[in-house]
């Protein structure tokens, strides 16, 4: 999950064009990011760094190689407490919204979730995580404000719901970053993929999830505001540590496979065609102890029971042309309606080549397959292939 | 050298114009990972889309900056794109174009108009 990537980096732009940035809101790492040369651009109502000096082909590559520092303070992060004092109500209200099993959600786990519509797509993706007290939400920036008010309307009888806007939110990537960390905050590296902790620093407790959206091993570190500065500034005293901007973060998640929400899942995309049902655990399919209970059940069930009639997939498009969102696919070189569209597509910097994610009918979705893409009134080739397209290296 | 306000070089060379795009230009770009060359022999005229370059952000076009021919154009760029971010003003040229009238090119900004235009 995430929000990374904007229209301005989408978009057909000319050298030398820039955007105007009045009205939007600052994270709390606003003026480091200018200290550190950052690039800032308009992202989901926040002004935001793209980039800092390295440039996105070479942040990415050093989050790859070492590690990288993400300001991801504009995502929302979400308190969910439960009015009767157990964390467990909370869980079986915030089912009523999610086809994930929160029940099940151990004490200082975290999973993977999407918000459903009546009709079955998704309304956002979302990260949940089980503390003592409360069920501790993040949620993508350009969606937060829906999600909160949703969240009110429909569990807010069972649970207070507390946007914590005084929290800013770091994410230390790469096979570095385990090291980097275990030395502000002594106790991340016993941490697995998908733990939550809150770890004891010199400076006061720090909130630790071991995830990402990199398909590195790394960390996400919510921090008071008044606080993230001077931990930004730590990290990045490190050597192995850059700052990394939207830019890579978009090839970054890419190349792990991962959805963008708004791009490659938003309202008109259900879990199972987006690929997604690995989210939805037993629990919560046809026959499991809490079957469906949430928006969309009748159509998620069904695809999970029968598949879907497409199905998101990666492309590895032939040549150095990258094929973008929005780009039409075609099962021939020539002739026919399009089959597909493309919805996240670039170049890879690891991969060393264009990928792309698109949705295909699920006859066509096939490993190996040929696909065209209509690339400025030409079809190029593409194969579709296994995401993601790098593996990733989460701690298991 | 001349300069152009969609952010391109031009220069005579053997009475060509060679054309590429700007410090700049490359440096807004970002990393560039393909470029779009046209096919040498191609008749352009002004503001005709001839080459894209697809960097790390996105897709840009480079225009034809005057009607002419497209007569050499940097076969390197095809393998090698990052020549357009390393020497932008040099090894990163795109093409060379036949135009009728060298003087054509007094129209356009010189160094110090153009680095007011940028500032």
């Amino acid at each position: 999950m995430g929000g990374v990537c904007d229209a301005a980096m989408q978009a057909r732009i000319r050298p030398g064009e820039w955007f105007a940035m009045s009205g939007l809101q600052r994270t709390a790492l606003y003026d480091l990011h200018l200290e550190l040369g950052a690039k800032m651009v308009p992202f989901a109502g926040y002004e935001m760094p793209v980039q800092y000096g390295l440039g996105v082909m070479k942040e990415h590559l050093h989050c790859r190689a070492r590690a990288g520092l993400f300001d991801v303070s504009h995502m929302g992060q979400v308190s969910l407490r439960p009015k009767s004092g157990m964390v467990e109500h909370a869980a079986i209200a915030l089912e009523h919204l999610v086809p994930v099993d929160l029940v099940g959600l151990k004490l200082g786990r975290q999973r993977y979730a999407m918000f459903t519509n009546e009709a079955g797509g998704i309304l956002d993706d979302l990260m949940v995580a089980r503390r003592c007290d409360d069920l501790f939400v993040v949620l993508n920036a350009a969606c937060k404000t829906a999600d909160i008010a949703h969240l009110h309307a429909s569990i807010g009888c069972d649970c207070d719901i507390v946007e914590l806007t005084d929290r800013a939110l770091l994410a230390l990537q790469g096979p570095e970053a385990e090291a980097v960390l275990e030395t502000l905050a002594p106790g991340v590296s016993d941490m697995r993929f998908m733990d939550v902790a809150i770890i004891d620093t010199l400076d006061g407790p720090l909130w630790v999830s071991r995830s990402g959206y990199t398909g590195e091993d790394g960390f996400e570190i919510s921090v008071p505001v008044e606080r993230a500065e001077a931990l930004a500034r730590q990290l990045l005293a490190h050597e192995a540590v850059e700052p990394i901007g939207l830019g890579a973060r978009d090839s970054l998640r890419l190349e792990a496979g991962l959805c963008l929400y708004g791009h490659d899942i938003d309202t008109t995309t259900t879990p199972v065609e987006a690929d997604l049902a690995w989210a939805i655990q037993k629990a919560r399919r046809s026959g499991g102890a809490r079957e469906g209970g949430f928006p969309g059940a009748a159509r998620i069930l069904a695809e999970l029971d029968t598949g879907a009639a497409r199905q998101r997939v990666g492309l590895r498009p032939e040549g150095r042309a990258p094929m973008r969102e929005g780009t039409a696919l075609y099962a021939a070189e020539t002739g026919g309606d399009p089959v597909g569209t493309v919805t996240s597509g670039g170049f890879g910097p690891s991969v060393e080549a264009p990928v792309s994610m698109a949705y295909v009918p699920v006859d066509l979705a096939l490993e190996g397959a040929k696909l065209w893409g209509e690339v400025r009134g030409k079809r190029l080739p593409a194969e579709i292939v296994r995401l993601p397209f790098r593996p990733s290296t989460y701690k298991r | 050298m001349k300069f152009t306000e969609q952010h391109e070089w031009l220069r005579v060379e053997d009475d060509l114009v060679v054309v590429g795009i700007t410090d700049h230009a490359a440096e807004q770009l970002g990393d560039v990972v393909f470029v779009d060359l046209p096919e040498e022999g191609t008749t352009v005229s002004k503001d005709d889309e001839v080459v894209v370059i697809e960097s790390v952000k996105a897709a840009s076009d480079i225009l034809a900056p005057l009607d002419g021919e497209i007569v050499e154009v940097n076969h390197a760029l095809t393998d090698t794109p990052a020549k357009v971010n390393e020497d932008p003003t040099g090894d990163g040229w795109f093409f060379k174009m036949k135009i009728e009238d060298l003087s054509a090119l007094d129209e356009f900004m010189d160094e110090a108009a153009y680095q007011a235009f940028i500032d």
